[in-house]
């Protein structure tokens, strides 16, 4: 496979990571340092990956951060170092080195304080110039992005030896299982190890594992999948990396995440190798032993020709024997303790491999890789050793993140020298490394019994079966965090730049506390959420104020574990997609005739339906009004909500929800209605139609739907539960058309034929009526929003395009016009109709001059605090109509009202414009506002102030009813 | 988090929304100190740590209300039931 790094083409194998390929080629160096533009090399071999951050893909496709040795290699692939300039090889920004004196922990609190006005303009920039790590693409994301839901009875998460046990012990039993691994290889440390498994070799045994499992139905592996967080309700996030190893696949998205519910968990997440802090531990060619066995044993890549080992413990001895088994030259072994188990030093004579006793590397040498190694040896000497590998075996760190995303903290094992679960989240065991079973037969026994215990637990029927054989000695350890005779930098988190001063700095000034010391160092702070560094960080802490690791304490672990993309939260959730789109059964047609759409909640609604030869939305909405007041107009209204209300206590519960009466209104009859919400204030307005005795139909406004549902639940289920009356949403089921204009009665009479008699006396104003007109059920109304002689009429929503075509057809000969939403609100507002702007939850009934409506003798919800003095005061604000004293003026909704002549203040304000429309029927802006004590001021003449619009304007307070105050039109 | 309600069964907490204190009651409006009592009912409200007897809509589902025994501070649910039986 081909792939380039900085421009230059390499050549790697399938099955390589970035990070291998480029090392097997011979790259030490990968990228500069966050703060001081040290040189970076690998420090290690899988997702904890500090240094080794690469920009990954080209253009809108720019992924900064990538970790290198997690990235499966892929022909094509494209990466490029961070944080340089102006080459990886030549940067400016490492004369940050020779200043670090200058910028410790906390430089920028101090120094650039003064003068505050220099921040934004000259420190910030230069800060973010000189720091920092990947650039963002600063193009939308281009990639596709899934959701997946996944329920299980045994989530394992970890496909290493005791991942693979427990799942193979749970999945046997038939339970239901998900086995997710962040690897695109299973098997764990059983892939860079060389280790035995019944006679076999440890790779061997995941295989087989791999493949029984894979065989089983019940069994679901997913690999390349990191379980990043643990949620309530045994809820856990995964994320699958379903094509970043194969480039762009068509069809395929590029992540998927997965929510999964299990009844119970497997936490079998490993452990991570921890570092030792000396000087210049971090330059490229140093490296984690249990990732420098990886890269030999699993990817076949020597990551250095001369190699010395720093341990603490027997594990770190198993690196020098793999590069001395590999052929490498003699690799030395600088342990820190005085008297290891003597079947290393066996083995060690044996391997030819050189040893010393007591010693600790205190310094390293090389410019853009390691050259050389000085090592404090136990008689107060140094020496320095020629090295380009230096490989560091600190002890292990079990992956405790997810045991503690529910808040638990984790205990300190003074056994293991380590942090080991605490109380685990509900259903949740942990097994292996990261329960602090570091030996193999430890892990696969573990791992085999949580997975059945998990299970039983589950119901299902466990058959034991005899644990593979394998590995049991304990690798002694003594734990070493930091040699503390090394002078120089000795980097505790990496990638931030954070290093043994910076912790003794902090301690110092007084940030002794775990959570104080993270934010005064920013240790931990990075994209890798110091997997390496955060213990480190705490035992030295713990160090230097004398108390132990445990008193120290933990920060707090929160998903996510490894950085997760927002498009992947996303998912398919994006631009047009973000919610659902409601359509109404006419959308096509709509569409068909011209019309503009505005999103109203979910719906898209007709906001006007332009003409050919029509410029300007205003002139639409003009001839639409103009069509509506003097011959007939159609506008879909099956956006409202609508509600069947049913039941012999039907009319007693309306009587509870709405402020005005319905027990009294007849069969055949409708009537607006309003509520209230439990403070008083309005809630939402509609027209409710008795269809029969026990049988309303209620209608609500567009947007408050849902919520008048969930309040009418809760008043019929909550409040009232003796009350004998059922709900049902029918806005889906129902299309519904305002027929409005004085030749409404004429085109309905043209269409319906004598299904119905339409005159006056036989279906007057607020008449209602169901009735059936070519096979269908048909429901008509005679409300009107716009003042004028008006209908709705509702059918089946499947028929709502076919009908809508019919009005169409029957109205031509009398000039039928569809109109839109801008239309329908300057009828409504000629004709002084409240709707969301009044009804803005500010606004009383009394407010909107519904006052009156508020029936005295019987109970409804929002009664008691409607009553309150401060929302009965006469000063407070009232609807009313405003008119602009120069005919011209444009009204501008929003502006406020003072005083002529007042300036503007708080305490100047009169009152706000709510709406306002431009009146072709009486050639004016007019517009609804809201003055305090406005109904006592009729004639009085105030200026409407908008300072971000326009200038002041005087207007004149009126009746808000501007058209047909007398309703002549509405009964005609 | 999960609830388990008993019309629909165990389902993700996104299906539902929330309303607060399942304990208040709504005060008869003729008393003498009605205003008062309902005004606590609207405004004043416990927000205890631990143990919580709370309304929850079904919005996504059945559109029940339900009383849900739910502990604050673990998220815990004890159990779930409809506020009026289903007269089915």
């Amino acid at each position: 496979m081909t792939f380039r790094f900085d421009g230059r083409t390499y050549n790697g194998f399938a099955g390589d990571t970035l990070a291998s390929a480029l090392l097997a080629n011979g790259v030490r160096l990968f990228g500069r340092s966050f703060k001081y533009h040290r040189p970076r090399g690998v420090l290690t071999a899988g997702s904890e990956e500090p240094n080794a951050l690469v920009e990954l893909g080209d253009g809108a496709w720019r992924e900064p951060n990538t970790r290198a040795t997690v990235t499966e290699l892929f022909e094509g692939l494209s990466a490029r170092s961070q944080n340089r300039w102006p080459t990886l090889g030549v940067d400016l920004g490492a004369v940050n080195g020779l200043l670090a004196p200058f910028i410790a922990a906390g430089f920028y609190y101090k120094t650039f304080m003064w003068p505050a006005a220099f921040w934004e303009k000259v420190y910030e920039p230069l800060i973010r110039h000189a720091a920092g790590l990947g650039r963002a693409s600063e193009h939308a994301d281009p990639d596709d992005y899934e959701k997946a839901h996944a329920f299980c009875d045994v989530l394992v998460v970890g496909g290493g030896p005791a991942g693979l046990a427990a799942a193979l012990a749970a999945g046997r039993s038939g339970a239901r299982v998900l086995l997710c691994d962040e690897d695109f290889r299973f098997g764990g440390r059983l892939n860079g190890d060389r280790c035995q498994i019944d006679d076999g070799p440890g790779g061997l045994w995941a295989e087989q594992a791999e493949a029984e499992l894979r065989a089983l139905p019940n069994v679901q592996l997913l690999g390349r999948t990191t379980v990043f967080g643990v949620y309530d309700g045994q809820t856990y996030g995964a994320l699958e990396r379903v094509t970043d190893h194969l480039g762009a696949v068509p069809g395929l998205p590029r992540q998927r995440l997965w929510k999964i519910v299990a009844r119970r968990t497997v936490l079998a997440a490993g452990a991570i190798e921890r570092s030792i802090a000396f000087g210049g531990n971090d330059r490229p060619g140093v490296m984690m032993a249990s990732a420098v066995r990886t890269y030999v044993n699993r990817f076949g890549v020597a990551p250095g020709r001369t190699g010395v080992v720093f341990t603490c413990n027997d594990n770190g001895w198993s690196t020098a024997f793999d590069l001395a088994e590999a052929g490498l030259a003699s690799p030395t072994i600088v342990d820190a303790r005085t008297a290891p188990a003597r079947h290393l030093l066996e083995r060690a004579a044996a391997l030819g491999v050189r040893v010393i006793l007591g010693a600790q590397v205190v310094d390293t040498a090389g410019a853009k890789a390691l050259r050389s190694v000085t090592v404090a040896l136990g008689d107060g000497h140094a020496t320095t050793l020629p090295a380009d590998l230096l490989a560091v075996a600190g002890g292990w760190n079990p992956t405790l993140a997810l045991s503690n995303h529910l808040g638990a903290r984790p205990v300190w094992r003074s056994d293991l020298e380590a942090f080991a679960p605490g109380p685990l989240p509900p259903g949740m065991t942990a097994a292996g490394a990261a329960n602090g079973a570091f030996t193999l037969a430890a892990a696969l026994r573990g791992g085999a019994a949580a997975g059945a215990e998990a299970a039983c637990a589950c119901g299902h029927k466990v058959v034991a079966h005899d644990a593979p054989r394998a590995d049991d000695e304990p690798s002694a350890s003594s734990a070493l965090w930091h040699v503390a005779a090394s002078r120089a930098k000795a980097f505790i988190d990496f990638q931030h730049d954070v290093t043994v001063d910076d912790i003794v700095l902090a301690e110092r000034e007084g940030y002794r506390s775990v959570e104080h010391l993270k934010r005064y160092t920013t240790l931990g702070m990075a994209t890798d959420q110091g997997k390496m560094a955060n213990v480190a960080g705490l035992a030295i802490m713990a160090a230097l104020t004398d108390r132990s690791i445990p008193e120290v304490g933990v920060t707090t672990a929160r998903p996510p574990y490894t950085p997760v993309a927002i498009g992947a939260f996303g998912g398919p959730h994006r631009g047009p997609a973000f919610r659902p789109t409601r359509l109404t059964a006419s959308h096509d047609w709509a569409r068909a005739q011209g019309a503009v759409f505005v999103e109203t909640g979910l719906w898209l609604r007709p906001q006007w339906y332009a003409r050919p030869g029509e410029t300007d939305w205003l002139q639409s909405v003009c001839r639409e009004v103009t069509a509506v007041r003097s011959a007939v107009g159609v506008c879909d209204v099956s956006t409202l909500g609508k509600i069947d209300v049913q039941g012999p206590d039907a009319a007693a519960f309306l009587d509870r929800v709405y402020i005005n009466t319905f027990s009294a209104l007849p069969v055949g009859k409708a009537r607006y209605g309003v509520m209230l919400r439990d403070d008083g204030i309005v809630f939402d307005d509609g027209t409710t139609a008795r269809l029969g005795p026990e049988h309303f139909v209620m209608t609500t406004t567009t947007a408050n739907a849902a919520r008048v549902m969930q309040h009418l639940e809760h008043a019929r289920q909550v409040s009232w539960p003796d009350l004998d009356v059922q709900l049902a949403s029918i806005t889906e089921q129902w299309a519904q058309y305002a027929v409005a204009g004085p030749r409404a009665r004429q085109l309905l009479e043209a269409m319906l034929d004598d299904a119905i008699a339409l005159s006056d006396e036989a279906f007057p104003y607020l008449a209602c009526g169901e009735f059936a007109w070519r096979g269908m059920t048909v429901r008509l109304f005679r409300v009107s929003f716009s003042g004028e002689l008006a209908y709705e009429l509702a059918v089946p929503a499947r028929h709502g395009r076919a009908v809508l075509q019919a009005l169409m057809q029957a109205g031509a000969p009398m000039g039928v016009t569809p109109y839109g939403t801008e239309a329908l609100a300057v009828l409504r507002i000629e004709k002084g109709h409240v709707a969301g702007p009044e009804l803005n939850g500010t606004t009383t009934a009394a407010d909107l001059g519904l006052g009156r409506m508020m029936a005295r003798k019987k109970d409804f919800i929002g009664r008691t605090l409607a009553g309150r003095p401060g929302l009965v005061d006469p000063a407070r604000p009232a609807l009313v109509g405003l008119t602009a004293v120069n005919p011209a003026a444009r009204l501008r909704s929003g502006a406020h009202l003072l005083k002529t002549g007042e300036k503007p203040s708080l305490e100047a304000d009169q009152g706000y414009l709510t709406s306002v429309a431009y009146s072709p029927t009486l050639e004016r802006w007019l517009a609804l506002a809201l003055v305090a004590g406005g109904r006592e001021r009729m004639g009085e003449r105030l200026t409407a102030h908008d300072p971000l619009r326009g200038p002041d304007i005087e207007v004149e307070i009126c009746s808000p009813v501007f058209v047909d105050p007398e309703g002549a039109r509405l009964h005609a | 988090m999960r609830i388990p309600c008993p019309f629909c069964g165990d389902r993700d907490v996104s299906e539902f929304a929330y309303l607060g204190d399942a304990g208040v009651v709504r005060p008869f409006p003729d008393a003498a100190d009605a205003g008062e009592r309902v005004f606590e009912s609207v405004y004043l409200r416990d927000n205890p740590r631990g143990r919580h007897a709370e309304l929850w809509y079904h919005a996504s589902g059945c559109r029940g209300w339900l009383r849900v025994d739910r502990d604050t501070a673990t998220h815990e649910v004890a159990s779930a039931v409809l506020t009026r039986a289903p007269s089915l």
